[in-house]
């Protein structure tokens, strides 16, 4: 792709607060609309705008594939593991309740571990996937 | 009044949307046009009160879902093959009529007993709605509901569907995502790349 001027500085522009915008819906989820899953989706969309002006290398570059596939798994034992630290703190499975010492904070830790899980998975394999289709053309 | 005014103009949009969808053969306007239904979609969810549905189709209809199929027309031809005008028709066309205008109607008689929007007395809030509105922000200290049924009282739920997408994405790697890493390792491809 030739490169264009104003398509960069205009992704140069948006990316940074595309990201903050991510994290904000990320970590706000609790107080107002959002969550891990919108998260994570707008976190990739940073990345696939950075990936369609400056080219899917200098995306690679800055995510390899390998990390992307460490980062979908990470996201998915997050989730599991809150689990099995309730089970061994001696509640049920995901009851968030014996993470805190009272169960407001155990239900807030909990809540927030989770959503960080799905947001890490979902923006991870939105970008395997966008990679997979992406670079196939070219192989 | 003026939620009236906005939810008809939208539902208008959507169904001139989907005729043009359905009529159009250049399936790169088709993607752009899902893009747009999608978008409207996600008017008509802020307008019916749920902003966390609406971002998520935002997000997720009219921006990745664009972007995937874009990316997926790039590996194939961006026209639709008219294949109607080669097979003559295998029956008339007034026997899909009769039987789309038999479900429409059906369909329509069934909204009749819907309960209006937003009801409290409608069966879908009287089983647990309730009690999540009464006690989730004293239980969890979370103000917004929709985040404590989502991660805490449907946690097993939203876990199979973080499991879902991880399989999603494991699918893709195992279909057409093997050869990425063969090829990263091999620079001279480079040059050529940037050319697409």
């Amino acid at each position: 792709m030739k490169p264009n001027l104003i398509l960069h500085v205009v992704a140069k522009f948006l990316i940074p607060l595309i990201i903050v915008f991510a994290l904000y819906v990320q970590f706000h989820g609790d107080f107002g609309p959002g969550g891990g899953f919108q998260a994570g989706v707008i976190f990739s969309a940073a990345l696939i705008l950075y990936a369609l002006v400056f080219g899917l290398d200098a995306a690679e570059k800055i995510i390899p594939s390998h990390i992307l596939r460490i980062l979908a798994s990470l996201g998915l034992v997050i989730y599991a593991g809150v689990g099995v630290a309730t089970l061994l703190l001696g509640g049920n499975y995901l009851d968030y309740n014996t993470l805190g010492s009272t169960q407001i904070g155990g239900q807030h830790l909990g809540i927030l571990l989770v959503e960080l899980g799905v947001g890490i998975t979902v923006a991870a394999v939105m970008l395997i996937i966008f990679f997979a289709f992406a670079g196939r053309g070219r192989a | 009044m003026i939620d009236m005014i906005i939810n008809v103009t939208l539902l208008a949009f959507l169904a001139i949307t989907s005729v043009a969808i359905v009529r159009m053969t250049n399936l790169f306007a088709i993607v752009m046009l899902f893009g747009i239904f999608s978008l409207l979609s996600a008017g008509l969810f802020v307008v019916m009160d749920a902003p966390d549905v609406a971002f998520t189709e935002a997000a997720v209809g009219a921006g990745i879902s664009t972007v995937l199929m874009l990316a997926t027309l790039a590996l194939t031809k961006n026209r639709q093959k008219p294949y109607y005008a080669e097979a003559p028709h295998a029956h008339r066309p007034w026997l899909p009529l009769i039987v789309v205008a038999i479900t429409g109607g059906a369909l329509v008689y069934g909204t009749w007993d819907i309960p209006g929007f937003g009801d409290p007395n409608a069966p879908a809030q009287t089983h647990v709605a309730r009690y999540y509105i009464e006690n989730a922000p004293l239980e969890t200290g979370v103000p917004n509901i929709v985040t404590a049924v989502l991660a805490s009282y449907r946690g097993f739920d939203t876990l199979g569907e973080v499991a879902v997408v991880f399989t999603a994405g494991v699918a893709v790697l195992l279909l057409i995502g093997g050869r990425r890493s063969k090829s990263i390792v091999k620079p001279k491809s480079e040059g050529e790349q940037d050319e697409t």
